[in-house]
């Protein structure tokens, strides 16, 4: 079967975002970007079914700048067949970003799309849920577990209280959580051999969606600093300020 | 304007976090309306009644409804929600795994994790990890929103009256289904809920020493967490990390064990009141934003503080 794999393009997770001056927005220039660590776990996955023999083709998708391709390409090497940029240098939202999705699945008719949760810039934790409903999909969001068996897979998930396995029907969606799998390092002969792997470059206005938002960011801030406090020298004087002084004991 | 307030709950009873989505909605001005969609969950809509500033709770009790599977219960607030200024739900695994599903539903985009209501319009969320904080303005016809719980004290448990009503509209998508669940069982206090929490991380070393720290969280009343170095580690499980990917909190006091303080777990605590770190590095960053800080050997420190408080 064909498993669709969507990926993006963020700051790296060890940047230390700044806002910028202006309020504009975090200063994004001269920043590590790096695929989003969900996404990477998303690559694994899909890599694995095929490994396994379920999954037949790999292809890699991201909505995103031209600059993507760098991720995409990334993905090639860890093992996707081919690669579809959806080209867009606009700050799409995750409901664009689902909508161009929709349309990628309705063209590439994968049975499985595989998604991170969420992704560490905008934190939004919406892209696959919205995408499942736009396909008519069910969905098995924060996945730790991945089992495909006839036309069903069964997803057990991440929740607040501890785990949940719900079987979905195929085609379906997947986000992954932390402990899905731990990705592999791409080799050297597999970052040479993705350089000449397929990569299509699409534009919204060629898939026929509009990217409209409801949403407008106004400004971005810096949080409000936490400052350090004291040290104790000992456990009897750490008792004596959370009694007395924090009064929180 | 009205508001839906998506009741997260188990069929038995009302989560609290219902409680701070109400609160967020009160915030927000307007009517509230409670949806409790479950299985036999006449308990949680009497408790979901009684909440403090709610006008009515609507009640969608259906087989199709008993596991929050989102395939169904997604296309009820859709449906539902037409009719509404804004549909808010908790932050939780179900709200997030349910609320996208709507807004896509609906034709809007979702604002996710609020921790402040500016306007009927216009919130606050951390983005970056909490290394940010946009201010979002929505012009959609329906608002749709996750709540962020630390980010609103929640309203009292009790003091409304509000009418109880059946509402007809079932679906059964015929997607999925339930499989089951492993859910951790405890005696201590929810981690999200409790007063105070104590957190572990790779200073523990194993998942055994973290009897330690069920010592001294039972002596405090208090929950107990983990920094996802221990998760990852497997000292203990999933459900117990305290980060960006993980839970939230923001309790009273907040005491991190052996845990060196990594942006991610500290986008997950710091808006705890009291902070106190403990950690034999004094170099650690989890001091640069401790209250109290603590340079010792963990396993010397803990069975004393146990003694002592």
């Amino acid at each position: 079967m064909k498993v669709l794999v969507a990926v993006k393009r963020v700051v790296d997770y060890n940047v230390k975002v700044r806002v910028k001056a202006d309020n504009s927005g975090v200063d994004l220039a001269n920043v590590k970007m790096s695929m989003n660590p969900f996404c990477e776990i998303a690559v694994e996955e899909a890599v694995r079914l095929k490994e396994k023999g379920v999954a037949t083709e790999i292809v890699v998708v991201s909505v995103g700048p031209s600059t993507a391709q760098e991720q995409l390409r990334t993905a090639l090497a860890l093992g996707a067949d081919r690669a579809i940029l959806v080209e867009s240098a606009e700050d799409l939202t995750s409901l664009a970003v689902a909508k161009l999705l929709k349309a990628v699945v309705d063209k590439e008719q994968p049975q499985l799309v595989i998604l991170g949760k969420q992704a560490i810039d905008s934190d939004n934790n919406q892209t696959g849920q919205m995408l499942a409903a736009l396909s008519g999909y069910g969905q098995g969001t924060f996945a730790s577990k991945v089992e495909i068996s006839g036309d069903t897979v069964a997803v057990t998930r991440e929740i607040d209280g501890g785990a949940q396995t719900v079987s979905l029907k195929l085609p379906a969606i997947v986000t992954t959580d932390l402990r899905l799998n731990e990705p592999r390092y791409a080799s050297l002969p597999n970052i040479m051999k993705a350089k000449k792997k397929p990569l299509e470059v699409l534009t919204p206005d060629a898939l026929g969606v509009s990217t409209a938002s409801t949403n407008k960011t106004v400004k971005v801030e810096a949080p409000a600093a936490r400052s350090a406090g004291i040290k104790v020298k000992s456990v009897a004087e750490l008792v004596e300020k959370l009694k007395n002084e924090a009064k929180v004991i | 304007m009205t508001i839906l307030v998506i009741a997260e709950h188990d069929n038995k009873v009302l989560a609290p976090a219902t409680l701070n989505t109400v609160a967020a909605a009160a915030k927000i001005g307007g009517d509230i309306h409670v949806l409790v969609a479950g299985q036999g969950a006449g308990a949680v809509a009497e408790a979901a009644a009684q909440v403090a500033g709610v006008a009515k709770v609507l009640v969608a009790d259906n087989a199709a409804y008993a596991h929050q599977l989102p395939e169904n219960v997604a296309p009820l607030v859709a449906e539902l929600g037409k009719g509404y200024s804004h549909i808010l739900a908790a932050a939780t695994s179900n709200g997030k795994n349910i609320l996208p599903r709507v807004a896509a539903a609906l034709d809007v985009d979702q604002i996710s994790e609020i921790i402040s209501v500016e306007s009927a319009d216009t919130f606050k969320r951390p983005i970056y990890a909490g290394n940010a904080i946009a201010t979002v303005q929505s012009n959609a016809a329906v608002k749709v929103i996750t709540v962020r719980a630390t980010g609103f004290d929640p309203v009292a448990a009790t003091g409304g009256s509000a009418a109880v009503e059946a509402v007809a509209a079932a679906h059964d998508a015929g997607l999925s289904s339930f499989v089951g669940e492993e859910l951790a069982k405890s005696d201590r206090p929810e981690l999200t809920a409790a007063k105070i929490v104590v957190s572990g991380g790779r200073g523990m070393q194993n998942g055994d020493n973290f009897k330690h720290l069920y010592a001294l969280a039972d002596k405090l009343g208090a929950a107990v967490g983990a920094s996802r170095a221990a998760v990852d580690a497997g000292f203990v499980p999933n459900d117990m990390q305290v980060g960006q990917t993980g839970k939230i909190v923001a309790p009273q006091l907040y005491i991190a064990v052996g845990i060196s303080g990594a942006i991610q777990h500290l986008a997950g605590m710091k808006d705890s009141k009291v902070i106190v770190a403990i950690n034999k590095d004094e170099e650690a960053p989890i001091f640069q934003v401790a209250d109290y800080g603590l340079v010792a050997d963990l396993f010397e420190a803990i069975p004393e503080l146990e003694k002592l408080v």
